[in-house]
């Protein structure tokens, strides 16, 4: 090295904060909302509908909030998190406006036009009061607890539609189960983080695979069986497979170990195959995906998973436009499990493909902060908060498409129900908070009296 | 561990190649199939979501829409139905549709590719063009004097013009409106079983759905035969028939309503009508040379679409001699629609040259454009041209001096021939009255109309059921309905 080096200060390296492009792109993801409702207005009345101003000005308020929030406490945020939160938002309004339309005696819109301001509300809430994501680690167990009795309580109410996920007070029904996932994800990155090189490299060796000791594996094969009790107790098959992915992908993520992968595998098979074979309402779920014209063959027609294929196959291309599809078709649960039929329908494959490509970003964006990040427990949460999302969507959007048996669980922004808005509403937030520390500039000196994090070395 | 993230994300990225390539699996490959599946609703809710396109008469439609607010929205309306319905047919939400809302289906609901500007992208949109408009050849006036002729009696008229086959009035009487079974539900059911139940079936075509014994009027056909074979050569000379005529191989005699039957000449007996002089030229000309000229006249086919599907006619293809002589004069197995009969006299009236008769001049998009348009075409040379000019001569001489003087028009040239035609066991059916005329207005090129009409009105006194009192009438009023501009 030479001196002029030495004696010159740092090159400053100063990120873009990108603040400008976000308010950009939330500007057009408004406007594609608005023109949303005006096509849908168009189509079915001739007319631009009168409400049409108050939702996209309720949405422009939200995404302005929201925008402000950002600006001021996280201004190093990802910039394309928000917007592709509010435009996947929006379009769920739309299109829950559009089959509202349809049954004029069962109005979700205006409802989920309340919890999506809630959802704002707490994103806000998350964005401002949490300073650093590192404070979660320390609520690790208090998370996990919570969790489990949030995912508990349900057994206590009654079955809706056959499982048990609901709580149900008043005219409001609330699924507990959603907020499990973020406390869920936080125990496992905390957890793994602080476990991790136990679980790489200690216990016995058994052939290839190298097994950790009991005491660090234990809390977690707990939570797998739990996850298999949810499933048998609620009848819930999307959030136990939901969990159980989480699980083996952080597992995965934070010990490098595949035999880890191929374990859990192993375990999820057996576990699926003998739930799938022995619980009736699972039972029938899987029969309906091997055979989901059995009732059109027996004479009752079609049933929902028919119906559903009926309006993917109906969109084609480039979709019925929206306003002109016939998915309500589909009946109860066209507007919250069914909602990717009328997207599909209405939008055509060109518009689904869209839809995923916004989920794919935002899954891409919350790995990419994990990546730039240096704390294990912010990588391991924003591993663990996008890969909720990415499974979420592909068991949900497989499910209604005839890939893998259905499952009931909410299209995340998309489908109606509060208690999924919210929840990913919070998602968005903490990967905000997360992206936020990734790209924040690095301080160049350490403070004495600070523990300097410990900067990671690759294996 | 950032590799382990990568590889991570690499199975995120899996999954959602999954799902797209599922998505183009059920979104494309298999949308077809899914879209046929009798259980979707779609194509039938597609069908009826927007107004259904026109048919149209004398440049306005005699058809609308009503937006009935249910799921399958847009039902068939009729403006005159009952008077139209043998041309319109129906369009039932429950029942189908038939006639010219069944033969243009496709451009009436707008599928018909012709109605897309951009075929190829209309294939990749797979969207629905507004409904198309079917032109009929059809003539109000022509019609409505055919449907007030009848006056509600059973019975049919088809006029065609004899130069193009253009149909201007198909009437089959009585009728019914078709708006009654336009839509769904109880009240359409009923009306569906009251009107098949109806013994007077008033949705029976009886215009090109119903077939009679032609009875005298088939003379035309026999007496073209017999020309064209040179059975006869001169119509003015003496047949050398004999009077009673005994049927070939029997005891039966077949009588003569008329006198001076004996040894007539041809233009005589198809003048008063004698049974035995064409009975007996029908044996001569032989069965081969007597299924030939039926033939040539659209007898025998079944394949003829106006693009309605059309009853075959029908002349028995072998018969002992003595059936040979009593089909030749209409009866026996003989049997003809209405509209076979007008085809007959239109191709007398056009030289012999018989055009194939159209219902549907050209289709149009909604906006009026043409999609499609019919050429007039050849059926057949169903006769020699000197046969039809001598044909044209004696039908003439019938309505001057014959038995057809209820249809003369004067200052008109007008060729007529009744029928009377017997059936029933032991022909003890009230007789079905015919006629089948043309007419030439002097000074024009072309013979305006031909008309064929039938009454089978059984409350009508038997000795009043004759070709020239009953048909010939409703024959005229029709011709001159054609005449006028």
């Amino acid at each position: 090295m030479t001196a002029t080096t030495v004696d010159a200060p740092p090159p400053e390296v100063r990120l873009p904060k990108r603040r400008g492009v976000e308010f950009s792109l939330l500007v057009g993801a408004v406007l594609i909302a608005v023109f949303g409702y005006i096509d849908v207005g168009l189509t079915k009345n001739g007319a631009v509908p009168p409400d049409a101003a108050g939702y996209g000005a309720g949405l422009g308020v939200l995404a302005l909030l929201a925008h402000l929030a950002v600006r001021f406490r996280a201004p190093y945020a990802d910039p394309l998190l928000l917007p592709i939160a509010v435009l996947l938002n929006g379009l769920g309004l739309v299109l829950i406006y559009r089959l509202d339309l349809e049954t004029p005696k069962d109005q979700a819109a205006p409802t989920q036009l309340i919890w999506s301001t809630l959802g704002v509300a707490l994103f806000i809430g998350v964005v401002v009061l949490l300073r650093d994501h590192r404070v979660l680690q320390r609520y690790a167990y208090l998370s996990v607890a919570a969790a489990l009795v949030l995912m508990t309580v349900p057994i206590f109410f009654p079955a809706i539609n056959g499982a048990k996920i609901w709580i149900r007070v008043g005219g409001f029904s609330f699924q507990p189960g959603e907020f499990a996932k973020i406390l869920l994800a936080v125990f496992f990155a905390a957890y793994l983080a602080a476990n991790r090189n136990a679980l790489a490299y200690t216990g016995r060796k058994i052939w290839k695979l190298q097994l950790p000791t009991g005491r660090v594996l234990g809390p977690i094969v707990a939570i797998w069986l739990l996850s298999v009790g949810v499933l048998v107790l609620e009848r819930d098959l999307g959030t136990s497979l939901l969990f159980f992915g989480l699980f083996v992908i952080l597992l995965y993520v934070a010990t490098g170990r595949t035999g880890w992968i191929a374990v859990g595998l192993l375990l999820a098979a057996v576990g699926a195959f003998v739930v799938g074979s022995l619980e009736p309402h699972v039972h029938s779920r899987v029969q309906d995906w091997l055979h989901p014209f059995a009732s059109i063959d027996a004479g009752q027609g079609p049933g929902q998973l028919a119906q559903s294929l009926f309006a993917f196959a109906a969109g084609g291309m480039l979709g019925a436009g929206l306003g002109a599809g016939q998915s309500v078709l589909i009946g109860f649960a066209a507007k919250s499990d069914f909602i990717l039929a009328t997207a599909g329908e209405e939008l055509g494959l060109s518009g689904l493909t869209a839809i995923f490509l916004l989920y794919a970003l935002l899954v891409a964006r919350g790995y990419r902060a994990g990546l730039a990040l240096r704390d294990p427990f912010g990588r391991l949460l924003s591993i663990g908060l996008a890969s909720i999302l990415a499974l979420q969507v592909f068991v949900i959007a497989g499910g209604v498409m005839g890939l893998i048996p259905l499952t009931g669980m909410a299209m995340p922004f998309l489908a109606q129900g509060g208690s999924s808005v919210v929840t990913n509403w919070i998602i968005v937030a903490l990967l905000m908070r997360v992206s936020d520390s990734a790209r924040r500039p690095q301080p160049e000196h350490v403070e004495t009296g600070v523990i300097a994090p410990i900067v990671e070395v690759d294996q | 561990m950032i590799r382990y993230i990568r590889r991570a994300a690499g199975f995120c990225l899996l999954l959602l190649v999954a799902l797209l390539l599922n998505a183009a699996r059920v979104q494309v490959f298999q949308a077809e199939s899914l879209d046929d599946n009798p259980a979707n609703r779609r194509k039938t809710i597609g069908r009826y979501e927007q107004k259904r396109g026109n048919i149209v008469v004398d440049g306005k439609p005699v058809t609308g829409s009503r937006d009935s607010g249910e799921q399958l929205r847009y039902e068939r309306t009729y403006l005159h139905g009952p008077l139209y319905a043998p041309v319109t047919g129906y369009a039932s939400q429950t029942y189908g549709t038939t006639f010219v809302e069944n033969a243009e289906d496709d451009v009436l609901s707008g599928t018909d590719p012709l109605l897309a500007p951009l075929p190829l992208w209309n294939e990749i949109t797979r969207s629905r063009q507004p409904g198309g408009n079917a032109v009929t050849t059809i003539r109000g006036a022509v019609q409505r004097a055919a449907y007030s002729g009848l006056g509600g009696r059973k019975g049919a008229v088809a006029a065609v013009e004899p130069s193009t086959g253009k149909i201007l009035a198909l009437v089959s009487s009585p009728s019914y409106d078709p708006e009654q079974i336009s839509g769904t539900g109880r009240r359409v059911t009923d009306a569906w079983a009251r009107l098949n139940g109806s013994p007077s079936q008033p949705m029976l075509n009886r215009a090109i759905r119903q077939t009679y014994p032609p009875g005298s009027t088939f003379k035309i056909v026999t007496a073209a035969a017999a020309l064209d074979t040179e059975v006869v050569t001169d119509i003015g000379a003496p047949t050398k028939t004999p009077e009673p005529y005994v049927l070939p191989g029997t005891s039966t005699t077949l009588p003569n309503e008329a006198s001076g039957c004996r040894d007539a000449s041809l233009e005589y007996a198809i003048r008063v009508s004698c049974n035995t002089v064409m009975a007996e030229l029908g044996v001569r000309v032989g069965m081969a040379g007597m299924l030939d000229t039926v033939q040539k006249f659209g007898f025998n086919d079944d394949g003829l679409r106006v693009p309605s599907r059309v009853s075959a006619s029908s002349f028995d293809t072998s018969m002992t001699a003595d059936q040979l002589a009593l089909s030749s004069i209409g009866q026996y197995d003989t049997r003809a629609t209405p509209l076979q009969m007008a085809m007959v006299a239109a191709a007398v009236a056009n030289g012999g040259e018989l055009k194939s008769p159209y219902l549907v001049d050209r289709t149009t998009d909604a906006d009026g454009d043409v999609a499609s348009q019919y050429s007039p075409k050849s059926l057949h040379q169903a006769m020699n041209p000197s046969t039809a000019t001598q044909l044209q001569q004696m039908m003439v001489d019938v309505v001057e001096n014959g038995t057809g003087t209820n249809a003369a028009i004067p200052g008109v040239r007008v060729g007529g021939k009744t029928g009377t035609a017997q059936h029933g066991t032991d022909n003890t059916g009230t007789p079905y009255a015919w006629f089948i005329s043309w007419a030439h207005e002097d000074g024009d090129s072309q013979p305006a109309v031909a008309v064929a009409v039938v009454v089978e009105d059984a409350s009508a006194d038997r000795a009043d059921i004759s070709g020239g009192g009953s048909a010939a009438p409703i024959a005229r009023a029709v011709m001159r309905a054609a005449l006028a501009d």
